[in-house]
């Protein structure tokens, strides 16, 4: 396994530094909160994004991918990170986009995957449903009815829902108690009868929904797969929801090092550069290390998603390692970057205000550090057992 | 076939024959071997590897032959290194003076005290110690105050040096000296090296929180030095101590590849400790274990990335400056975590009632606090990054 990036995939992220540096920096961001759209994204940003490949960057050549590997995802959620720029990338292509080529059949990705990848079309995952993430928690009931299912509950919080051409909705298609089992994924257009869609306005400004299912009724084609086999899709597709987001989380955390240490060499106070006191250098010095070995974890955890001869529990340990440690290091940081910024730390001025927002909102999304590190230890734990 | 790789096929087919298979295996702490005026061997096979070694010339085979080295090229010895490796060859011995001294030696020693010097070591007959610590002068060296007064064909020496490790076994001792009292404090220091036997020298070994140890005390009461034995220039030491401490590194990253590692894996010692089904308590000390194994990984995984931007010709200078911090603090906090969830059985002091291995981590955790203090104390490590790294100003 290869910790860092080859040279496709750095000129990659010089394109989208530049791309993103140009056309969405965070002042964008600020704009998209201040005057805002229902989709929390900029459509033609995200139709020139579709432009340059981004959404075929994780699918093979076959169905109309770049077949580039995930960690091409990579450098490009790093730069989403350091410029805050908002986009369906992670919710439409690497969640759904994934689950569709992994567990959907060859009608379904014909009718949503190429659609997906050309930016026509945008899909959402519906899979929470509580305010913490654990998908063993699921217990929405998709019960059959004639040759389809009929499906009731409330799904907490869904990314990019508002606005999404249809949705990925995990249920259970049997005992609904907290586990793995009888997991499905039904295809359900936003149009559906029974389906209604509640904007969720969360501290990032971006877009996230709460989706109503009131006896929703699907056909045989919705479902993904065979019923109750959706886990082990969904748990890859997540993985890679979850390395991206660290990815995302570690382009903010270097970006608001640079501007916290800037300022630290150039805030004079007592007629001296505050970044002249020890206090303050050993802080500085001790966020270097964290934000050093996030960078690791997430390089490896990019790398876990393509590396083919990995067993899945590695897959799932280096997937939540990479969580973990970006997420820690980034609410450290960030945190950090306020404190350190004094007085205009918390003012809205700032753009520290932004990237603290957003990365709570990561840091939630998709399982928290206390998340990961209980699936890594029952991951470790298990294999200490046997 | 070209010359090298013709060196390289008699070097396989010597060492092949020449290297006992009982040599070919990681050594236990016990079973170093450590050249000195009396070499104390383990066992039968590590005094022939060491014999047939020095013999060759390979205990310091890059050295030029005049001083009993083998005189090989850096491109031979990197044929010699890569081959003792592919027979995981254990050192034939472990010498301070050849992985530290030797090279300042060669740089800046005059041709006398190359020849007086070096040969010794290279025949492994000579057991060094360092003397750069002082009671007083930790981690600001440069403040260290054991003078060397210049007493016309001699110098005369009074102080302490501490932290010497083995200073009870050792032959000589290289040591930074005050020769000039008046100078600015990096200025007036020099590099000598003294006979452990000389009159007016005193060993006292130290006993650490965690037992018996082998760091010693020196002490010096008017001490003769011949002035012959000056390395370098007169007050110009520092410059010297700083590139010891370079070879340092690159020895102990040797030693590292030697040794076996005394490492506990914390997670499988969850499971055996902690009971089951945990309660509230102990299933916070789990999260608190599996968070320090998880830190431990993404170390784990910073030093592979550091191995591969180097192989890559990056800068991993800024890397290379977090490693001792965050190996020494990790392992501090595993310590921390493992006492916690072992309770009474990491608390054991003598054998009986505990097992090798718990009493092994009792001894573990008490020597983990002298980790973060030697070698750059965590604050200094701190300091550097935010100096050399970050660019952050000094205090005016």
């Amino acid at each position: 396994m290869n910790l860092l990036y080859n040279d496709d995939q750095r000129l990659l992220a010089d394109s989208a530094r530049e791309f993103l540096a140009a056309r969405s920096p965070a002042s964008r961001q600020r704009a998209l909160r201040d005057e805002p759209q229902a989709n929390g994204f900029d459509t033609r940003l995200w139709q020139d994004a579709v432009a340059l490949g981004w959404s075929a960057i994780p699918f093979p050549e076959n169905l109309g991918g770049l077949d580039f590997g995930c960690m091409g995802l990579g450098p490009i959620f790093e730069s989403i990170g350091c410029n805050l720029s908002a986009s369906p990338l992670l919710s439409s292509v690497v969640l759904s986009g994934s689950l569709l080529h992994l567990q959907g059949n060859a009608q379904q990705q014909d009718c949503w995957l190429s659609a997906t990848i050309s930016g026509e079309r945008r899909l959402a995952l519906a899979l929470d449903e509580h305010p913490r993430h654990n998908p063993a928690r699921i217990s929405l009931q998709a019960v059959p009815n004639g040759d389809g299912y009929s499906l009731t509950g409330d799904k907490y919080c869904v990314i990019d829902g508002v606005g999404a051409d249809g949705y990925l909705v995990a249920a259970r298609t049997g005992d609904t108690s907290p586990s793995q089992a009888h997991m499905s994924l039904f295809l359900i257009p936003a149009d559906a009868p029974g389906l209604t869609v509640i904007a969720l306005p969360l501290i990032d400004s971006r877009n996230h929904a709460r989706l109503q299912l009131e006896q929703v009724q699907v056909g045989p084609q919705a479902l993904l797969g065979e019923a109750g086999s959706a886990m082990p899709a969904l748990d890859i597709a997540l993985d890679r929801g979850r390395v991206c987001l660290a990815a995302e989380m570690l382009g903010m955390s270097e970006k608001l090092f640079a501007m916290t240490l800037d300022y630290l060499k150039t805030r004079v106070q007592f007629e001296v550069a505050i970044g002249s006191f020890q206090s303050l250098q050993h802080r500085a010095a001790q966020l270097y290390v964290d934000l050093a070995l996030a960078r690791s974890a997430v390089m490896a955890g990019l790398a876990a998603l393509d590396d083919t001869r990995l067993s899945e529990v590695e897959r799932q340990r280096l997937a939540s390692l990479a969580k973990w440690k970006a997420g820690q290091t980034a609410i450290k940081v960030v945190n950090e970057a306020v404190q350190m910024h004094g007085g205009i730390g918390v003012t809205d001025e700032l753009d520290v205000g932004l990237y603290l927002k957003r990365i709570r909102v990561a840091q939630a999304s998709l399982g928290d550090a206390d998340y990961h590190c209980e699936r890594y230890g029952a991951l470790e734990l298990a294999h200490a057992h046997a | 076939m070209n010359a090298i790789d013709q060196f390289r096929e008699q070097t396989r087919a010597w060492l092949e024959a020449n290297c006992p298979p009982s040599q070919r295996k990681a050594i236990p702490e016990g079973e170093l071997v450590w050249g000195a005026s009396e070499v104390e061997f383990p066992n039968a096979d590590a005094q022939l590897w060491f014999e047939r070694m020095r013999d060759k010339g390979w205990f310091c085979p890059d050295w030029p032959a005049e001083y009993g080295g083998a005189g090989l090229s850096p491109e031979y010895n990197a044929v010699l290194e890569s081959e003792l490796r592919r027979l995981k060859c254990r050192p034939p011995q472990i010498n301070l003076g050849i992985w530290m001294l030797g090279p300042v030696l060669l740089e800046f020693g005059s041709e006398e005290q190359k020849k007086d010097l070096l040969t010794p070591m290279t025949r492994g007959e000579v057991r060094w110690c360092q003397g750069f610590s002082e009671p007083n002068a930790g981690s600001d060296l440069a403040s260290l105050k054991t003078c060397a007064r210049d007493a016309g064909d001699h110098f005369v020496v009074d102080g302490s040096k501490i932290w010497t490790s083995y200073g009870d076994k050792s032959d000589w001792m290289y040591a930074l000296v005050r020769t000039d009292p008046t100078a600015s404090k990096h200025a007036g220091i020099s590099l000598i090296v003294l006979d452990m036997k000389s009159p007016g020298v005193s060993v006292a070994p130290i006993d650490l929180i965690s037992g018996k140890s082998a760091f010693c005390q020196v002490f010096f009461d008017g001490v003769k030095v011949p002035k012959s034995q000056l390395i370098g220039p007169l007050h110009g030491g520092w410059n010297l101590a700083k590139r010891l401490l370079q070879h340092e590194r690159k020895a102990m990253s040797k030693f590292g590849e030697f040794s076996l590692p005394t490492h506990f894996h914390l997670l499988p010692l969850v499971s055996q400790y902690l009971p089951e089904p945990a309660g509230h308590s102990e299933s916070a000390l789990v999260a608190r274990a599996v968070a320090s194994a998880m830190n431990e990984h993404s170390y784990n995984l910073t030093v592979q990335r550091m191995g591969e931007e180097a192989r890559t010709g990056q800068d991993v200078s800024g890397l290379m400056s977090i490693m001792k911090l965050v190996h020494t603090e990790q392992e501090r906090d595993k310590f921390e975590v493992l006492l916690d969830v072992m309770g009474y059985r990491a608390l054991g002091w003598d054998k009986g009632a505990f097992s090798p291995q718990e009493l092994a981590i009792t001894r573990g955790w008490l020597n983990s606090f002298a980790l973060t203090i030697s070698g750059g104390a965590s604050e200094i490590q701190l300091n550097v990054i935010a100096k050399r790294v970050l660019g952050l100003p000094d205090v005016k």
